[in-house]
């Protein structure tokens, strides 16, 4: 038997790994300088940080923030020494103009209104965004919101919007009393003419004389009156709640075999992608009133928000076709397969799933969107960006440029960030079901 | 017993047109077309009586008449007496500049980006994502107004560069000034210049062509052809022998000796900026306008086309990369010829879309005083002239060629790279 | 009105009353409500306060067309507008008076199919230059860079006074005033031109007014002036006499301070008059008889209005000048009252 005592009977006991591979130092190591070229960006990006904090750090801390002019802003920072251009920030005109960059000249004593409505809309879109935390009932605020809406934020007689609902309810039977006697086709086609027809001629009277009848209102608030981050909000949010529908029909349309119809939507879906929505801006505000019958006058709100409205379905439509194209071919066979006509097939199939797919894309359509909607300054309009021109235009405020666009910068950052977080979280959550 | 019959041959009746599905659809298409020709027809009305009732009529005569304005930043000769179409022209140009180095350098800003921000570096990549999402999340109109404000407050005026002890220095050499009016960098001359080509005539759309710029393109062309088959003559002797010639040497010559040639007999130098009252004179000068809009637009395309890079990046599967190994490929070659192919075909199609949505985004030039399509056209023209529907239309007409066009050359390249799936 | 905002929200059918399809008097009368274009901003001419309340020389005019003719000078909507939309908007009938610094040219008056009712602000077209750059004159400008406010006549004044006196120089296009000054004041334009009341103004609110200086040269003739659409002489005359009547008070010594036993009745018969103690002037124009006390009780008289909010005790600091009145030497001449 050879002697193996060279081999080690006991176990040696366990050693810490060595210091430069645990702890901050490992960290640092791995993760910051684990190679020459990764040593030098880290060291680039940190003089890169440090160099951006240090001009901002020092300007930004400036307490100038019950400052009531610029001129008292520079007298107070130069009482502390500080002069120059780059000497501080002016605070002031954010507390003097917070409020009306978030609600324009909306009446201070509505202020409720507004903040109602988006914080309903929250409520209303939640069957949709929290699906499993929430009652199924509440799918029937959801439907009545868009009524809701659009009458806290103008105001006006409850009549209105309740006669414009009432007309999707008389449309809905009479299209009911009509498909069981004559054909689908020729009774969607009398609900809907009955439906424009109660819109356009008998709704307005009606609603008058119950307003006459039984006065229930609130005060209305014209459009001219929006402005700053509401106004953005409202044209994002109207514009995307209309361009569903429209964004669906388009991309139903694109998708069909009816040649016409197919080279209609595709020529509607081109026309709009292909200019800049500042074209379209300018359309709102110089061509759409000659566009109209002599004597109409819509006013520059409302034709932003068509234009938008059109400009979103056009991005919209894309965004369900992308859904409908990612459904399996499965799908549709197995709806054919059913015996379900075209428009049941879609209602019962293939446009819940196609829709849920294209969520995360409707959501970035809206960020979009609400990011552009700064364009409308451009024609005159006062969203926050606009209304900065105004605040400018007054002689205490004139010379502030940073920190009006900065205090700007950050509330459209807060609120897009904020969503495209959320979308990505929907995002995540919507794919388990298709793996 | 069943016996065959033939199918009744039954006349056409009206109600067809509505139950049978044979004749539905054309139906509803015809509906379709006759309701889109009333919309059509309704605007155009309207428009007819609203026009004729504001006593003005559509017509585009005012495109002839002088502008009356002038244009600082411009490819072409124009003055103040020259055509409103002249005016469009120029501005189009610089819409099309500002486009196309705007998707240049948003391309290797983006591409950048997004392969560090899948950097193991951690500062990088979280600095990276910092930028994404700063960039993504606010208002590309309001990147423009702060590049443009950023330029204007920390570059120094022509002023401070005056004097004995100035306050700011000229760069490289005293050959490039910064100033918070644009950039002045040398310009190339020639002093046995060939000449220039007057094409159009009178017309508006006149331009000139430089010959030696032909010339230098001509030459450079034809020796990248050379280059291009000396190095395709040295693969086939590598194929037949197995032996690979040395060819970067001859290459190199091919390109740069006839290019040298025809500078030197062009009389090529650089005409240098110096500062001569107001401004900087010589050189060429890119405005401020044009750097804070393209800078802007690069930088805001270039937060969305890392996200789609890294996307791209991030789909290719594990597996392929593991595969082209094992097969023995070498790492550059895996990247060239087995990642990258499939990672663009799903880079592509969103990167054509950020490319149209740069060129649309051009259009808030505005913002900062770049005189482009929608500044001359859509601007001071519809301003001067009050020709709102014929400057409007013609202006989104333009624009949606331009899209167009840029979206069919894409596809065309998206379809080339396109993976046939079986 | 209230049907309407609502209708249009839900795009049914936003169908308010048209331009063209009555009078704007009457249109105005039926809104109870003045839809009046102004600048998005403009330092003294109009700009919005924090509590969202327009004020400035250009919404006076405003203000005292709506007390007039409503006999409230609150009930004005006003609409900002910029250089480019402002005639789309009066011309769509969106706007029933542009009050914002338009000059009166001829093209605009003939060509665009619109009617000036009169001048409420003579001015010209200035430079401005640093003073260290040591210039004097505008003929010195010589390859300079000059900082101007796109939408404007001034645009096409500069290139024609340089063309004139064949100089060169580098337009910087500019959307709104207050960038021109950001721009002017870095350095990035060696001048700043666009008309000597806005120069003033702006020059006014710098850290360092002294060291800037207005140079001689006045290029161009801009009259400003409030302009309504073409062919509406009813709805002309109440916007053209209100104007008149703000002017002829402070000539006659109508002051918002005293109006209120002037219009018990004085001994001068014009006074009488204008104020509606005397005769039917209002009625004529389909307005009440107290419609000129009401305008000038908005804001006071012209004087009143200038010294508010551009005069010199304002940080504006515009001097009367060309705008006094004709028996001071100035341009402001009202016709008669009679």
């Amino acid at each position: 038997m050879s002697d193996i005592s060279f081999v080690r009977t006991e176990m040696l006991p366990e050693q810490d790994p060595p210091a430069s591979e645990v702890g901050a130092l490992g960290w640092a190591k791995h993760n910051l300088f684990s190679g020459v070229f990764n040593s030098i960006l880290t060291v680039v990006s940190v003089f890169a940080i440090y160099f951006i904090l240090a001009a901002l750090v020092p300007w930004a801390w400036s307490p100038t923030w019950n400052a009531t002019s610029l001129a008292e802003c520079r007298e107070i920072l130069s009482g502390l020494g500080r002069e120059g251009h780059f000497s501080g920030a002016c605070w002031g005109v954010i507390n003097d103009r917070w409020v009306q960059l978030f609600m324009g000249f909306y009446p201070s004593d509505y202020y409720w209104r507004p903040i109602a409505a988006f914080i309903l809309l929250g409520v209303a879109l939640s069957p949709v965004l929290f699906a499993e935390h929430v009652p199924a009932k509440l799918v029937w605020f959801s439907a009545l919101y868009p009524f809701l809406m659009p009458w806290l934020l103008w105001g006006g007689s409850i009549w209105v919007p309740l006669m414009v609902l009432a007309g999707f309810v008389v449309s809905y039977a009479v299209y009911r009393f009509l498909v069981a006697q004559v054909s689908e086709l020729i009774s969607l086609i009398v609900a809907v003419l009955v439906a424009v027809v109660w819109w356009l001629l008998l709704m307005g009277p009606l609603s008058g004389v119950l307003a006459s009848i039984i006065p229930i209102g609130i005060e209305a608030v014209g459009s001219r009156q929006f402005g700053g981050m509401m106004l953005s909000l409202t044209i994002g949010v109207v514009a995307i709640g209309f361009s569903l529908p429209i964004g669906i029909v388009l991309a139903l349309g694109r998708q069909s075999d009816l040649l016409i119809v197919k080279a209609l939507c595709v020529g509607f879906i081109e026309f709009i992608r292909g200019v800049p929505l500042i074209t379209l801006l300018f359309v709102a505000s110089t061509l759409l009133n000659i566009f109209m019958p002599p004597g109409t006058s819509f006013d520059i709100i409302m034709r932003v928000i068509i234009m938008a409205t059109l400009f979103a379905s056009a991005y919209m439509a894309e965004v369900i076709r992308g859904g409908l194209a990612a459904l399996p071919t499965g799908q549709y066979e197995g709806a054919d397969s059913l015996g379900l006509d075209y428009w049941q097939a879609q209602r019962l199939i293939i446009m819940p799933q196609a829709l849920k797919i294209s969520i995360p894309g409707i959501v970035s359509t809206f960020i979009g969107l609400f990011k552009d909607t700064t364009l409308v300054s451009v024609i005159g309009l006062l969203d926050p960006l606009g209304l900065s021109n105004g605040i400018r235009a007054n002689a205490e405020w004139n010379g502030v440029v940073w920190e009006l666009y900065g205090f700007i910068a950050l509330m459209f950052f807060v609120f897009c960030f904020s969503m495209s977080r959320y979308s990505m979280y929907l995002e995540r959550k919507l794919q388990t079901g298709h793996r | 017993m069943t016996t065959l019959t033939d199918p009744p041959q039954e006349s056409f009746r009206l109600s067809q047109l509505i139950y049978d599905t044979r004749y539905r659809s054309m139906t509803i298409q015809i509906v379709a077309l006759i309701g889109f020709l009333l919309l059509l027809g309704w605007l155009f009305n309207n428009t007819a009586q609203n026009l004729a009732d504001l006593g003005k009529e559509p017509s585009f005569r005012f495109l002839g008449e002088p502008a009356g304005y002038d244009i600082n930043q411009r490819l072409l000769e124009y003055n103040s007496q020259d055509t409103h179409l002249r005016a469009a022209f120029v501005g189009l140009l610089n819409t099309l500049v500002v486009a196309v180095l705007g998707c240049i350098t948003a391309t290797f800003l983006g591409v950048a980006i997004g392969v560090l921000r899948l950097s193991n570096n951690w500062v990088i990549s979280k600095l990276m994502m910092i930028y994404v999402e700063t960039f993504r999340n606010v208002p590309v109109l309001l990147w423009i107004v702060f590049t443009m404000a950023i330029m204007i407050e920390t570059m120094p005026a022509p002023r401070a560069f005056k004097g004995d002890n100035p306050a700011a220095q000229m760069m490289m050499n005293d050959s490039v000034a910064v100033t918070n009016r644009g950039v002045y960098i040398p310009e190339p001359l020639f002093s046995n210049t060939l000449g220039d080509v007057h094409l159009f005539g009178a017309a508006s759309m006149r331009f000139d062509v430089s010959l030696d710029l032909l010339a230098l393109m001509l030459v450079l062309g034809a020796s990248l052809w050379g280059a291009n088959w000396f190095r395709k003559r040295a693969d086939k002797i590598q194929e037949v022998t197995g032996d690979r010639p040395k060819t970067w040497h001859v290459r190199l010559g091919l390109i740069v000796v006839p290019t040298a040639i025809l500078l030197y007999i062009l009389g090529f130098h650089l005409g240098y900026p110096e500062l001569k009252g107001f401004n900087f004179k010589g050189g060429t000068h890119f405005r401020n306008s044009l750097i804070a809009l393209w800078l802007a637009l690069s930088l805001y395309t270039a937060a969305f086309i890392a996200e789609i890079v890294r996307a791209g990046i991030l789909a290719i599967d594990h597996g392929q990369s593991e595969a082209a190994a094992a097969l023995g490929l070498r790492p550059k070659r895996i990247m060239n010829l087995v990642i990258l192919p499939q990672a663009l075909r799903v880079i592509i199609p969103p990167m054509i879309s950020n490319y149209l949505n740069l060129t649309k985004n051009s259009s808030l030039a505005i913002a900062v005083g770049y005189m482009d399509l929608t500044g001359t056209l859509m601007g001071i023209t519809l301003n001067q002239t009050g020709r709102e529907l014929e400057t409007v239309l013609l202006t989104m007409a333009i624009y949606l060629l331009i899209s167009l066009s840029i979206s069919a050359v894409m596809n065309v390249y998206n379809n080339s790279v396109k993976m046939v799936e079986r | 009105m209230k049907k309407t905002v609502l209708l249009g929200a839900l795009t049914v059918a936003g169908l308010a009353a048209g331009a063209a399809a009555a009078g704007t008097l009457d249109d105005v009368k039926a809104r109870g409500t003045l839809n009046c274009g102004v600048t998005t901003g403009l330092v003294g001419f109009a700009a919005p306060d924090a509590n969202g309340e327009w004020a400035g020389f250009d919404v006076s005019v405003c203000r005292a067309v709506a007390a007039a003719v409503l006999g409230d000078s609150k009930a004005v909507e006003f609409v900002p507008t910029t250089g480019k939309t402002r005639f789309t908007a009066l011309a769509s009938g969106e706007i029933d008076v542009l009050a914002r610094n338009t000059t009166w040219t001829y093209s605009r008056d003939v060509d665009l199919k619109f009617e000036f009712i009169g001048v409420n602000y003579y001015d010209g077209q200035g430079f401005m230059v640093p003073k260290d750059l040591g210039v004097s004159s505008a003929k010195e400008l010589d390859g300079a860079t000059v900082c101007i406010q796109t939408g404007t006549t001034t645009e096409l004044n500069l290139a024609d006074f340089f063309r004139a006196n064949n100089i060169s120089y580098e337009p910087v296009p500019i959307e709104t005033n207050a960038e021109a000054q950001q721009q002017y004041l870095a350095g990035a334009c060696d001048v700043y031109t666009t008309d000597a009341s806005g120069l003033a103004a702006t020059r006014a609110t710098f850290d360092d007014p002294a060291g800037h200086v207005l140079l001689p040269e006045i290029i161009s003739k801009e009259p400003l002036g409030p302009l309504v659409r073409h062919g509406d002489h009813e709805w002309g005359d109440v916007v053209r006499w209100t104007l008149n009547a703000l002017v002829s008070a402070e000539e006659l010594g109508v002051t918002s301070a005293n109006i209120g036993e002037m219009s018990a009745g004085t001994n001068n018969p014009e006074i009488n008059r204008l104020l509606g103690t005397e005769g039917t002037l209002g009625e004529m124009m389909g307005l009440d008889a107290g419609w000129a006390k009401s305008a000038i009780m908005a804001g006071g008289n012209y004087g009143e209005i200038f010294a508010k909010n551009i005069g010199e005790e304002t940080p504006v600091g515009l001097a009367r000048g060309l705008n006094a009145q004709w028996t001071n030497g100035g341009l402001l001449y009202s016709p008669p009252f009679r």
